[in-house]
């Protein structure tokens, strides 16, 4: 997996305070407690050929997820947003529970084939609808997805007709509960996922014409960018990972809950993004650090339930700790850190506690700000740590 | 607190928010006194489309034109009203507060809970308000000294308040307090064998409060001035970090009193109440005609948002034969309509 990209001359400094680098250790931290507190957590046995195990329960649960945070990265880092991926899902398994169910021969691969066709083209077409309201009509991402996130459920029991639709069908239950050498379908679908887009933005130059988008549309468009295409893609990418997220969910429990499935997905891909220190802002992104991201949230899950927390209190826990996450990669915060760690190594700087002038901070007009923008102390951290949000 | 207390004194004042009749007069004479721009146009198709919805439902089913139907309008809805107020205020500074539902199911739990604990009401009432203007004064702080986005500061908010819900209690708790249940099952009789519930008048109160603050302060001013340039609301010296606190905390404070109106609405408390009720509250306050990008809007927009998604609440139950579902449905196209809309005119008045 490629890494953040960072310009090399300042690597070595950005690289201690970066995001992915924070959301490392506290993944590293969560693991290592897991070890000392349940001993049994990394254990893995091989039954019938196939890994089981905490490890990889987590990698099966945070597939999904992971899946959608990949394409939600993308979308993120054009500095848009997209909230309608939980409605995508629920309607992609809508459809082909419904397709399934509704044919003559409900378990024969070729049924299944059409139901996973069906819905990966409804969750194209979904997400290029998405697509078009952001990037030709100009509608905040915000608001254009909510349109389908509030509607999207809606459409999904339309189409299920309010039921729970059952069907069993072993080629595509395959997607929820199958394994490929030995590890879940679910866990290699997304792995596959995650390296093609890797490879695809990484390796070429769609990654920094992404970036290049995020940072200032109109700059790029006037710099050759296709703005509005790139814009475009990235949100039927988007639709297309919910959708295949939405036929492995339902495939797992073979069944398609249009009321339930995928509820607050969305909200959870956001944190896996952002975590793993992804700027909302856009202009930059980390898949290592989503990976991480999601990684993060699934083993405080997995982690809470096996220590016996009782359930009501892992809501609290997991809020607790993502607000601290947030608090840690808060500019202020971490401009502070960085200020006392510089002033640490250096001892000729001044500690003098000068508010971190960022260059959207905009309240210009409090004393403490304004008395000392052109300070060079001041102001060294303002880009260094600038480069290091991002 | 102050609608609360308020709300007893000045209760049959808020005249020209009144949505029921010659409500194309009302605005209009409102619009000659405000100088808001053309958010008031969009008010007034807002409260056209009330109209034309309602003007429907009354020629399609024969009892739709009962007032009490109008009225009831109100009365389901007093709690998303008043958490629409407090939404327009982030959203007029460009923000948005994901968290208000969430506060509002933590409302209705603190309440139910304390209640059943043997707690005063009056004690009770205090309290929950002050834990909804704590958490958004929290969350404002975050998102003013700390930088951080809006969305993802109250989206943490949204996850610590369900969080406390379900630390608190995770089952329902009934109300059976004397003051709630009474304030709940106590209704206004009105001329022509209608009513209104106490709820309502709070509630309208809040919008009175909300318009006057907006409109006629120094600290409303700010407010639209934030929305409509942050920076440059800074450098005309205005108090910008002290009003953004004060939105989320006003927020908050809406979303906790709408959590009372709710448990005085429904009389029980539970975790898992009011899911997806910041989304009304946001679809409302969009349809209402305020942008999202902040700085224009009108808070009536809003009540007349809360209105409209309440009508095509009544249309479809009215009808019996269409799904609960079409709701959804029909908010996201009107939703959808209304983005497009405000979206093209913007650009062409640029």
């Amino acid at each position: 997996m490629p890494e953040t990209p960072t310009e090399p001359r300042t690597r070595r400094r950005l690289d201690m305070s970066s995001p992915v680098v924070w959301a490392a250790s506290a993944l590293l931290v969560l693991l290592v407690f897991n070890a000392v507190v349940n001993p049994g957590f990394f254990a893995l046995r091989i039954q019938d050929g196939h890994l089981f195990g905490s490890p990889v329960d987590v990698l099966k649960n945070v597939a999904p997820t992971l899946l959608i945070a990949v394409g939600m990265t993308l979308v993120i880092a054009t500095r848009g947003i997209d909230l309608s991926v939980g409605a995508v899902l629920a309607i992609s398994g809508a459809v082909s529970f419904t397709i399934i169910d509704g044919s003559s021969d409900p378990t024969s691969p070729a049924t299944a084939a059409v139901a996973i066709g069906t819905a990966l083209a409804v969750g194209l077409v979904l997400g290029a609808w998405n697509g078009f309201l952001v990037s030709v009509v100009g509608i905040q991402p915000i608001i254009a997805t909510l349109v389908l996130m509030t509607a999207g459920r809606g459409l999904a029991m339309l189409v299920t007709d309010g039921q729970i639709i059952t069907a069993e069908n072993p080629a595509f239950d395959w997607l929820g509960g199958g394994f490929v050498l030995g590890l879940p379908a679910q866990v290699v679908l997304t792995l596959l996922v995650l390296l093609v887009v890797a490879a695809l933005t990484r390796r070429t130059a769609l990654g920094t014409l992404i970036e290049a988008v995020g940072t200032n549309p109109e700059a790029a468009r006037l710099a050759g960018v296709r703005s509005r295409s790139i814009t475009w893609t990235v949100y039927v990418f988007v639709a297309f990972t919910a959708a295949v997220a939405g036929l492995m969910t339902n495939a797992n429990v073979s069944a398609a809950d249009a009321n339930r499935a995928g509820l607050f997905i969305e909200l959870d891909a956001i944190l896996a993004v952002v975590i793993g220190g992804t700027s909302l802002a856009g202009g930059r992104y980390s898949l290592t650090g989503t990976v991480l991201g999601a990684l993060i949230l699934q083993t405080l899950t997995t982690t809470t339930l096996t220590m016996g927390v009782p359930d009501e209190y892992v809501r609290l826990f997991k809020a607790v700790v993502i607000i601290a996450v947030f608090l840690l990669q808060a500019p202020r915060i971490r401009a502070a850190l960085g200020r006392r760690r510089r002033s640490a190594r250096t001892s000729t700087s001044p500690a003098v506690p000068v508010p971190a002038v960022e260059g959207d901070d905009v309240r210009p007009l409090t004393p403490a700000s304004s008395a000392e923008p052109a300070d060079a102390t001041a102001a060294e951290p303002t880009t260094t740590d600038q480069g290091a949000l991002r | 607190m102050t609608a609360t207390d308020s709300a007893t004194g000045t209760a049959p004042a808020p005249a020209p928010e009144r949505p029921d009749r010659s409500l194309g007069q009302a605005a209009y004479a409102w619009l000659r006194r405000t100088d808001t721009g053309s958010s008031t146009f969009s008010v007034l198709v807002t409260a056209l489309l009330l109209v034309v919805l309602f003007g429907a439902g009354t020629l399609r089913y024969e009892n739709f034109g009962y007032p009490q139907v109008a009225l009831n309008l109100l009365v389901d809805n007093a709690h998303l009203i008043v958490l629409a107020v407090g939404m327009t205020f982030v959203i007029l500074t460009g923000g948005i507060d994901l968290s208000s539902g969430a506060v509002v199911a933590l409302s209705t739990v603190i309440a139910a809970s304390l209640l059943q604990k043997g707690w005063a009401a009056p004690l009770v009432i205090v309290l929950v308000l002050a834990t909804g203007t704590l958490l958004g004064w929290a969350m404002g702080a975050a998102v003013h000294h700390l930088q951080l986005q809006p969305f993802i500061v109250t989206l943490a908010g949204m996850f610590l308040a369900r969080g406390l819900c379900f630390v608190i209690s995770e089952p329902s708790i009934p109300i059976r307090d004397d003051l709630f249940t009474g304030l709940a099952q106590n209704v206004i009789e009105l001329p022509g064998n209608t009513y209104l519930t106490y709820g309502v008048l709070i509630a309208l109160v809040v919008v009175a409060i909300a318009v006057y603050v907006l409109h006629r302060t120094r600290f409303g001013r700010t407010v639209y001035a934030i929305g409509g340039n942050e920076q440059s609301a800074g450098l005309m010296g205005l108090a910008v970090g002290r009003t953004k606190v004060a939105v989320y905390a006003i927020s908050g404070f809406c979303s906790a009193l709408g959590g009372l109106l709710f448990s005085l609405y429904i009389l029980s408390g539970w975790s898992l109440h009011a899911i997806g009720m910041e989304l009304d509250a946001i679809a409302a306050v969009v349809i209402g005609g305020t942008l999202l990008t902040g700085g224009s809007g009108l808070v009536v927009g809003s009540l007349l948002g809360v209105l409209v998604l309440g009508t095509i609440q009544s249309l479809i139950s009215f009808d019996g034969g269409l799904s609960s579902w079409w709701t959804k449905i029909t908010i996201g196209v009107l939703l959808l309509v209304f983005v497009v809309v405000q979206r093209l005119s913007t650009r062409s008045s640029r």
